[in-house]
C-alpha cells in the first residue's frame, strides 16, 4: 500500500484556493462554493483545517447568500440548493453555524419541496433526488427537519428505486453511483434504510469495481479517481480538487492511516457531525 | 474535469490559455452585469448565448435566458409566430450547449422548460432523441428526456416497450435499455394492461429474450441484472402471509416461574421461564408489514381481552413497519396445577395488514395453542448465579420419541385458492426449466455470474417447496457453489460467505433431527444436567451472518461464539432470548448491537473478544437507531444525572445500546474500547448488572 502524500495534497488545495485567474478556475467560478467545500473538508480530513483563514472564508460564504436565503455558487451567482448545502457544510466545518440566519435558509429549502415530496433545485423547477438528499442533509444539520414533509420526501426517493436495487435521479431513471449515494444518504439520515435491499444494492455497488481496482459509476463505464499530489479522475489525468476530495474521503472510509474518519451520510468529518448531534 | 491528460503546459500554450481565461472572464463579467441590471436586449442575449456555448455549466446564464423569455413575452402581445421563434431560439442555444457538453444538466433542463411551455414541436424532439440515442445509447440524460417527452405526448408504455426491444435487439449490452424495459414492464404488469395479463405469459417471453442476451455474451452484465429481476418477479410472494409464530400452532406451552425443569417429561421446546406475569406472542411474516393491531389480529383467550392487546413492531429503527410483531398475554398465577388455557389467534379476517409495497394480507388464517402455568416452587439455587459458557457446562440434549418437533411451526397456515395453485405450478415448472438451462450453460463455460444465478435458482426451488416438505433438496449443492464462487470471484467473497452462512443455517434448522444436534442442556458443570436450561449452540460454524429466525423463535439461550459475525440483523425476532454469547466474532462497533435493544428478556450477554474500538470507521453507524437518523432523541438533561461527569458525546453508542437493557451479566473484555472508564460508565447506566467480566459487582 503506497503512502498518502498528505503534505502535497494540502499544498495542492491551498494553491487552488489562491488561484483564481487560470482558465480552469475561471470556467469553474460558478461552483466555487462546492470547490470550497471539497477543499476544506479534505483539509480537515488531513487534520489541516487551521491552515486557512476562517474569517476570510466565512465572510466570502455569507456574501454568496441571497435575500431568499439560498446561496449561489459564487458572489453574484443565482441561489441554488446545491450551493446552499455546501455553504452550510462549510460553516459546520468551522463550527460557525451560528453566524447565519437558520430560519432564512430553512425557508428557502422548505419552499423548494413539491407536492409529490420531491425537491426542486431552485425556482426554475429542475427535480432530482440529489436535491432531496441536499434538503434532508442540510435541514438535518440545522435541526429543522420538521419544516418539511419528511414522509413524502422519503416516499419520493423510494419511488426512484430500480430493479438492480439502485436509485436514479427521477422515477424510472437509471441507477448511477452518484444518485445512489444521495438516495442512500437521505434514507440513512431519515431512519429509512429498511427500504433498501442491502444485498442487492451491495452486490451492484461491488460490481462497480473494475480490474484496475478503480470504481465506475455504472455498468460498462470508465473507472474514476486515484492518487498523487492532488488526485485525478484516473491515472495520468490532470488533478482537481473535486477528485482530491473524493479520493481522500474514499481512503478515509477504507481506514487509511493518517486520515480523520468521515461520516458517510453527511459527508463531513465524524467529529463535526458528532458536534452537531451530540454536543450539549 | 474528467479525462484531461496530465501534462505540463508548453510556454506558448500557457500564454494562449491566459488569453482565453481573460476573454472568458470578461464575457462572464459582462453577463453578470446584464443579469443584475435585468438587461434583456439582443446584445445581452448574444452575450449569454456565447457564454453558454463555451461554458454550459454556468447555470445562472440559463436562469437569465428564462427571465429574458418571460420578459419578451410580457412586453407586447406577441403573435404565435413570434412566440414560436422565441422558443426555437432557446432550443438552438440548448443544442449548441449540448455539443460542448452532452451531459449538461442545465442544458437539458432548459429544453424541458421550453417544451413544457407548449409552443414547440414534440415530434421534432422525438426525432432528435432518436439521433442522440443512436450516438450514445447509454446517456441517461437522453433517456430521462425521452421519458419526459413520451409523457408530454401521451405515448403509450407499450410503444416505449417496443422501443426498448429495438434497442436491445440491436445491442444486447445496453444496460439502459434493459433498465427502462424493467420499469415499463413493471407498470404494465401491475396495472394488468390488456396483453400483459396473466403475467406468466409475459414473463415466459421475457425469459426467452434474456436467454438470447445471456448466451450470446455471458460476461456482459446487462442481461444478468435483468434476469435477476425476472427471477424475483417469478418467485416473489406479493401478498404478505404468516410464516411462523411463537407459541407455535397446536403447541402446549408450559410456563414455569422457577428456573428448573424438575420433570424430565417436559420438553424444553415448549417451556418458558417467566416471572413477569406475561408471556410474548410473536408473529413472523414473510415480509415487512404495517397495520398489525388488535383489530387486524384477534386473540381469543380467557387470559386477555383482545382489545387490550398492544402489538409492537420489532423494528430496529423505530418505524411502524416490521417483519416480526409481538404482544404480551397474561398467564394466571395458580397454586395447584392449572387447567390448559386455550388461545386462538386469527389473522386477516379484517383488512388492514399491508406490506411496504402495498399488498394486503388477504388469506385469513387461524392457529391455536394451549397454555399451562406451573405453580411456583422453591427455587433450587437459581437467580443471580453467573452463567459460564465453557464446554464443560454443556451436554448434548437427548430426546425422547414423543418429543414434539420444534420446527413443526413452519407449515403453511394459509388456505391456497385455485389461482394460487396454478400460479405455484407455473413457478415450480419455470424454475425447474431455468435450472436445467443453466446447468447446461455451466457445463460449457465457467462463468461466475452463471454460478451465482444457478445458486439463486436452486435456493428459490427449495424455498418454494420447503415450507411443506421441510427439506432442502439442493442445499449441499448451493453451499458448494458459494464455496466455488469465493475462489472464482474474490471481490464479492463477503457476500458469498454470508449466503453460505444463511444456507447452512437453513440446512441445520430444516428438520428436527438436524436441529437437535445443536441443542444442549446447560448446567453449572457439577450436577447431572437434569432440569437445566436448553441452549442452541451454533458456535464455530464460520457464520458471517445469522438467519432462519422464523424457525428459532423458541430459543432462550443461544451460543454464537467463535464465528465471524459483523452484524446481528434479524436477531430482534428472538424475543425469548435471555442468554446470548457473541464472543469471538467480528463486531466492530456498539451500533452493531442495535437489535439487542428489542430483546426485553435479555439478562446475560457476552461480547468479549470482538473488534469494538479497533476501527476508525463505524460501518453500522446508521444501522442503529440514534439522533443521527432522527429515530430517537437523547435527553441530555435527564441522563446527565445518571452518567455524571462522563462526556456522553464520546460514549453515545454504548449509551444508546445499553441504557435500555436490564442485563445481570456482561462480558466485554478483549475489545479495544473496554477500558476502566467505559466499564464504570456501563455500571452506571445498567443498574441491574451483577457480573462484569467475571467479577461480582457490589
Amino acid at each position: 500500500m503506497g503512502e498518502l502524500a498528505a503534505e502535497k495534497h494540502v499544498q495542492y488545495i491551498l494553491s487552488v484556493e489562491k488561484r483564481k485567474d487560470d482558465l480552469i478556475s475561471v470556467a469553474m467560478e460558478h461552483l466555487r462554493m462546492n470547490g470550497a467545500y471539497w477543499g476544506l473538508t479534505t483539509l480537515d480530513l488531513l487534520g489541516k483545517l487551521e491552515t486557512v483563514d476562517v474569517d476570510e472564508v466565512v465572510s466570502w460564504v455569507m456574501e454568496c447568500q441571497h435575500e431568499s436565503g439560498g446561496f449561489g455558487g459564487n458572489i453574484g451567482h443565482d441561489p441554488h440548493i446545491l450551493y446552499t448545502l455546501s455553504a452550510v457544510q462549510i460553516l459546520a466545518l468551522f463550527d460557525k453555524l451560528n453566524v447565519h440566519d437558520v430560519e432564512k435558509v430553512t425557508n428557502y429549502i422548505a419552499q423548494l419541496q413539491n407536492q409529490d415530496g420531491s425537491f426542486s433545485g431552485d425556482i426554475w423547477g429542475e427535480v432530482d433526488t440529489r436535491f432531496s438528499y441536499i434538503a434532508l442533509c442540510c435541514l438535518s444539520i440545522l435541526h429543522r427537519l420538521d419544516k418539511i414533509n419528511v414522509k413524502k420526501a422519503v416516499s419520493y426517493i423510494v419511488s426512484c428505486k430500480n430493479l438492480d436495487g439502485g436509485f436514479g435521479s427521477t422515477p424510472g431513471g437509471e441507477s448511477h453511483a452518484g444518485q445512489i449515494f444521495c438516495c442512500v444518504g437521505a434514507l440513512a439520515i431519515t431512519g429509512s434504510l429498511h427500504h433498501i435491499d442491502k444485498d442487492l444494492l451491495g452486490w451492484w455497488l461491488c460490481e462497480r469495481q473494475v480490474k484496475s481496482g478503480g470504481l465506475n459509476g455504472r455498468p460498462e463505464k470508465l473507472p474514476d479517481d486515484t492518487e498523487n499530489g492532488g488526485i485525478s479522475d484516473r491515472p495520468d489525468d490532470a488533478v482537481d480538487v473535486y477528485h482530491t476530495y473524493f479520493g481522500v474521503a474514499g481512503l478515509s472510509l477504507l481506514e487509511y492511516p493518517g486520515l480523520k474518519a468521515i461520516d458517510p451520510a453527511y459527508a463531513l468529518p465524524v467529529d463535526v457531525v458528532n458536534r452537531i448531534f451530540f454536543a450539549r | 474535469m474528467h479525462g484531461r491528460p496530465r501534462k505540463d503546459p508548453k510556454p506558448e500554450d500557457a500564454a494562449a490559455s491566459v488569453a482565453k481565461a481573460e476573454k472568458l472572464r470578461s464575457l462572464q463579467s459582462q453577463f453578470l452585469s446584464n443579469h443584475h441590471n435585468k438587461i434583456y436586449t439582443n446584445e445581452a442575449l448574444e452575450v449569454s448565448a456565447k457564454l453558454l456555448e463555451v461554458n454550459p455549466e454556468y447555470y445562472t446564464a440559463w436562469n437569465f435566458r428564462k427571465l429574458a423569455v418571460e420578459h419578451r413575452l410580457s412586453l407586447s402581445d406577441p403573435d404565435p409566430d413570434s412566440i414560436k421563434s422565441i422558443f426555437s431560439e432557446e432550443l438552438k442555444v440548448v443544442e449548441s450547449a449540448l455539443k460542448q457538453n452532452f451531459k449538461s444538466y442545465g442544458a437539458w433542463h432548459h429544453r424541458k422548460w421550453v417544451l413544457s411551455k407548449g409552443h414547440s414541436s414534440i415530434d421534432h424532439e422525438m426525432r432528435l432523441l432518436d439521433r442522440y440515442q443512436k450516438l450514445d445509447p447509454r446517456n441517461f440524460h437522453a433517456w430521462d428526456y425521452r421519458r419526459f417527452v413520451a409523457a408530454l405526448m401521451n405515448r403509450s408504455e407499450v410503444d416505449e416497450l417496443r422501443y426498448t426491444t429495438d434497442m436491445i435487439n440491436s445491442n444486447f449490452s445496453n444496460y439502459s435499455a434493459w433498465h427502462n424495459r424493467s420499469i415499463l414492464l413493471s407498470n404494465l404488469l401491475q396495472r394488468k394492461v390488456q396483453g400483459f395479463f396473466p403475467k406468466e405469459v409475459v414473463l415466459n417471453e421475457e425469459y426467452e429474450l434474456v436467454h438470447q442476451a445471456l448466451f450470446t455474451d455471458p460476461d456482459d452484465q446487462s442481461g444478468w441484472f435483468y434476469y435477476l429481476w425476472l427471477l424475483d418477479q417469478t418467485v416473489k410472494a406479493d401478498a404478505p402471509r404468516l410464516v411462523s409464530s411463537w407459541p407455535a400452532r397446536d403447541s402446549n406451552l408450559i410456563i414455569l416461574e422457577d428456573q428448573c425443569l424438575d420433570d424430565c417429561a417436559l420438553s424444553p421446546f415448549n417451556t418458558f421461564h417467566s416471572d413477569s406475569g406475561t408471556f410474548p406472542l410473536i408473529v413472523y411474516f414473510n415480509q415487512a408489514v404495517e397495520g398489525v393491531n388488535s383489530s387486524t389480529i384477534s386473540v381469543e383467550s380467557v387470559l386477555n381481552a383482545n382489545s387490550e392487546l398492544n402489538w409492537k413492531p420489532l423494528s430496529t429503527n423505530n418505524s411502524q413497519t416490521a417483519q416480526v410483531w409481538v404482544t404480551y398475554l397474561n398467564y394466571p398465577k395458580v397454586d395447584v396445577h392449572s387447567e390448559a388455557y386455550p388461545v386462538e389467534v386469527s389473522i386477516g379476517h379484517s383488512g388492514g395488514i399491508i406490506s411496504s409495497s402495498g399488498f394486503h394480507y388477504s388469506h385469513p388464517s387461524r392457529f391455536a395453542f394451549k397454555v399451562f402455568a406451573r405453580p411456583v416452587k422453591t427455587p433450587i439455587g437459581h437467580g443471580g448465579e453467573i452463567i459460564s459458557w465453557q464446554d464443560g457446562n454443556f451436554a448434548l440434549y437427548e430426546t425422547s420419541p414423543e418429543e414434539p418437533n420444534p420446527t413443526i411451526s413452519l407449515d403453511q397456515l394459509n388456505i391456497k385458492d385455485d389461482n394460487e395453485k396454478t400460479s405455484s405450478e407455473w413457478r415450480a415448472e419455470t424454475i425447474a426449466n431455468e435450472i436445467a438451462l443453466f446447468r447446461e450453460l455451466l457445463s460449457e463455460i465457467s462463468c461466475k455470474i452463471g454460478k451465482l444465478t444457478l445458486a439463486r435458482l436452486l435456493k428459490a426451488h427449495d424455498l418454494l417447496l420447503s415450507p411443506c416438505a421441510n427439506k432442502m433438496v439442493y442445499s449441499e449443492e448451493v453451499i458448494n457453489l458459494y464455496s466455488d464462487l469465493r475462489t472464482l470471484d474474490p471481490p464479492h467473497s463477503q457476500f458469498y460467505k454470508d449466503e453460505h452462512s444463511l444456507t447452512l443455517l437453513q440446512q441445520i434448522t430444516s428438520t428436527g433431527e438436524s436441529l437437535l444436534r445443536y441443542c444442549f442442556l446447560h448446567g453449572d458443570g457439577t450436577s447431572s444436567f437434569i432440569g437445566n436450561s436448553m441452549c442452541l449452540r451454533l458456535n464455530n460454524l464460520s457464520l458471517s451472518r445469522m438467519g432462519s429466525f422464523e424457525r428459532l423463535l423458541w430459543v432462550q439461550m443461544l451460543d454464537l461464539s467463535y464465528n465471524e459475525l459483523r452484524s446481528i440483523e434479524g436477531l430482534e425476532a428472538m424475543q425469548l432470548l435471555s442468554c446470548l454469547n457473541l464472543s469471538n466474532n467480528k463486531l466492530s462497533g456498539f451500533t452493531a448491537l442495535g437489535p439487542l435493544r428489542l430483546l426485553k428478556s435479555l439478562k446475560v450477554l457476552d461480547i468479549s473478544c470482538n473488534q469494538i474500538g479497533s476501527h476508525s470507521i463505524d460501518t453500522t453507524r446508521y444501522m442503529c437507531s440514534s439522533p443521527l437518523c432522527h429515530t430517537e432523541e437523547i435527553d441530555w438533561g435527564r441522563d446527565e444525572m445518571v452518567t455524571g461527569d462522563v462526556n456522553l458525546a464520546n460514549y453515545w453508542e454504548a449509551f444508546v445500546i445499553f441504557r435500555g437493557l436490564s442485563l445481570t451479566q456482561l462480558d466485554i473484555v478483549g475489545n479495544a474500547v473496554a477500558d476502566e472508564k467505559l466499564k464504570s460508565f456501563l455500571v452506571k447506566i445498567v443498574p441491574t448488572l451483577k457480573w462484569l467480566d467475571g467479577g461480582e459487582l457490589h
